[in-house]
């Protein structure tokens, strides 16, 4: 049993090209049962990529037929067999084959592709490790912890001023799609939008209702000052919207103030006063960049983790080929050591019943001790040297010679 | 015996130390390493003292070196309460350095070693000096997390770029922790200093430690009132918390006088 993959993704081809062959989960499901065809299949269509994995006995056929069903010919695709299938595999579980080293959300779509698969022993445990080494990585190496967006660094930031942001109130003001996402990524972790203050009034109105928060003009923020932990601000005003005067005295409650606005809303004077902590655009896009490389650094060790999943599942995947082969050579030796014995059966007459089962004992120990370093080794050399190893233990030992020989005999029967 | 295991505590700590320098130039990386160092100097430096609690005939660390071996000891145990945390690593950075240079003094002036029997009964020992230097450690700690607080109080005010790279507690659970850990240790020490009192004697001179210990006191306590009282918070708050701390650094020093002689 061969694991094949063919399939595109982000590397090879442009959006146009990716939506025109991209699966719901419902036709992802389908085409893995059509494909399967007494094998395995399963197909992972996400918006970076649509690949085929598919285990089956001929390899060759199960590529034609995975190309075929991708529009081979129309796009350019890539095939890849057993190690270094499931090696990909694992990568793209760990989040780094994706655009964002370290991005969460492949995992889930890998576990909805496998569910929704026809597997069989050899792509259930090959998803199975792959999901295993995806949540290895995020939580051995820090590679998902960094925010990989300014709405994202921005909500990080405030969690390192406050921790838990579950009774932090929010302060947005302009109500544009800017202030919207950091809103978002805010109440993802636990903020409440409080009040929101922009010159359009009912796109304020808007957005609070959104988020439960209420809807305030602006001479009155110096109220909500009084009150707010977080200020996101991000008009369009040519001057200082926040000037350092508006804001009252807080006794040291941090005060975490986000300028998202070019030209900028916010006085820097704000930035010198107690416990007020100011981040502008550029502040928040440095925050990016580092942490972006920050996530390539931890992607190194990530690769070795999965490298080291990968190498399990081969070894697990080289053991299904020697399993077969270990078993033909202790009935083989068993056939022979009852065989021999039968032979005997007129000159061990004389024995006792305690003396035959020692003789029986003293065979089976001959026997196993003779095939015990055979074994091993082959066992070691599967996982090394591969299925090439195992061809030449049957060789040398004769393995299935027997079974052949039967076969060739059916016909002219 | 006490000295056989001295070195496996100073060494484990040594490598938590490093550990820990390690893990904050790459985050993630030697934490593990560093935290299982703590716990395993902790223990062994635990079976330390309690061989030589076996081996002495009363209160064994009445000697300054002895009382900074134990002193040690309090720091780290009240460290490992979170220190285990990945959050509070970055907090093993400053509490293991000191704690492996301490027990390396303490062990150099001989606080390892069996002490002679002390004028003082065990009892009156025990919780003088037990409950003043659990109270040291307790506010050690505090200055440590009020080192934390400022560090990264100034990393935010400049905008660092690499802060989240570090993974340290948020200032609103320091500046909180701090005042916990004030809050805790202020009646130990207030205990122990009681047990001093209760022993002076009618007319008994009061030596300048006295006086420096009461000033110390009054300057945490202070802190409470301010922090609770008033609503102080965040770095005026922990500017006192680290003032606080050089005066106990003041007061270990000034114990080799012969505050027991």
């Amino acid at each position: 049993m061969s694991l094949v993959l063919v399939g595109t993704s982000h590397r090879l081809a442009p959006v146009e090209v990716r939506e025109r062959i991209a699966l719901d989960l419902e036709g992802a499901a389908d085409l893995a049962r059509r494909l399967a065809d007494g094998g395995e299949a399963v197909c992972l269509s996400t918006c970076n990529r649509t690949e085929i994995y598919i285990a089956h006995s001929d390899p060759k056929q199960a590529e034609g037929r995975a190309g075929a069903a991708l529009a081979e010919g129309e796009i350019e695709l890539y095939r890849l067999r057993d190690e270094a299938a499931a090696l990909h595999l694992f990568r793209v579980a760990a989040g780094l084959d994706s655009h964002v080293p370290g991005e969460g959300e492949i995992l889930g779509q890998v576990r909805e592709a496998y569910e929704a698969g026809s597997c069989g022993p050899m792509l259930d445990r090959l998803f199975r490790q792959a999901l295993h080494a995806g949540k290895k990585v995020r939580t051995e190496t820090a590679i998902g912890e960094s925010p990989a967006s300014i709405s994202s660094a921005a909500a990080a930031l405030a969690q390192q001023v406050f921790g838990d942001l579950d009774a932090c109130r929010v302060l947005l003001i302009g109500a544009g799609e800017v202030s919207e996402l950091t809103a978002r990524s805010l109440a993802a972790r636990g903020a409440s939008i409080a009040a929101v203050t922009s010159r359009t009034k009912g796109r304020a109105e808007e957005l609070a209702g959104r988020f439960g928060g209420r809807a305030i003009p602006f001479d009155q923020i110096s109220e909500e000052l009084a009150r707010a932990d977080v200020v996101v601000s991000s008009t369009s005003a040519p001057g200082y919207v926040l000037v350092a005067d508006r804001i009252p005295d807080r006794k040291g409650r941090p005060l975490f103030v986000i300028d998202l606005a070019v030209p900028r809303d916010v006085e820097p004077a704000v930035a010198e006063l107690d416990a007020c902590y100011l981040y502008d655009i550029d502040d928040l896009q440095a925050v990016v960049s580092e942490s972006l490389s920050g996530r390539w650094r931890e992607a190194a060790r990530a690769e070795s983790i999965v490298a080291h999943e990968a190498g399990k599942f081969h070894d697990w995947q080289a053991s299904l080929d020697v399993v077969p082969a270990i078993a033909s050579l202790r009935e083989r030796a068993e056939s022979i050591r009852s065989g021999e014995l039968a032979k005997a059966e007129g000159r061990l007459e004389g024995l006792s019943e305690s003396e035959r089962r020692t003789v029986e004992s003293l065979t089976t120990q001959i026997v196993n001790k003779l095939l015990h370093v055979p074994i091993v080794r082959l066992k070691e050399a599967a996982a090394t040297e591969g299925v090439g190893y195992v061809e030449v233990a049957r060789h040398l030992f004769g393995l299935g010679e027997e079974e052949r020989a039967a076969q060739d005999r059916k016909p002219r029967q | 015996m006490a000295e056989l295991l001295f070195w496996p505590a100073l060494l484990a700590y040594g490598e938590a130390a490093v550990a820990y320098a390690g893990d904050a130039r790459h985050p993630g990386s030697m934490g593990r390493l560093a935290t299982w160092g703590v716990r395993v100097g902790w223990l062994v430096q635990t079976a330390l003292l309690i061989a030589q609690a076996a081996r002495a005939d009363g209160f064994p660390w009445d000697t300054w070196a002895g009382s900074l071996n134990l002193f040690v000891w309090l720091v780290v145990g009240a460290y490992l309460i979170w220190g285990c945390r990945p959050r509070f690593r970055l907090l093993g950075l400053v509490v293991m350095p000191l704690a492996a240079l301490l027990l390396a003094v303490s062990y150099a002036a001989g606080g390892v070693a069996a002490s002679g029997k002390s004028g003082y009964s065990t009892l009156f020992l025990v919780l003088h000096v037990g409950l003043l230097l659990a109270g040291f450690a307790g506010l050690t700690l505090a200055a440590a997390l009020a080192g934390l607080y400022l560090w990264q109080e100034r990393q935010l005010k400049r905008r660092s770029a690499s802060l989240l790279r570090f993974r340290a507690p948020s200032l609103v659970t320091l500046d909180s922790l701090v005042a916990r850990t004030v809050a805790f240790s202020l009646p130990v020490l207030t205990l122990g200093m009681a047990a001093g009192f209760a022993r002076l004697r009618h007319g008994s001179e009061l030596d300048p430690l006295i006086g420096l210990t009461v000033f110390t006191w009054a300057v945490y306590g202070a802190f409470l009132v301010l922090r609770f009282g008033v609503g102080w918070r965040g770095r005026r708050g922990a500017y006192v918390v680290i003032g606080g701390f050089a005066l106990l650094i003041a007061l270990q020093l000034s114990l080799q006088t012969g505050h027991f002689a």
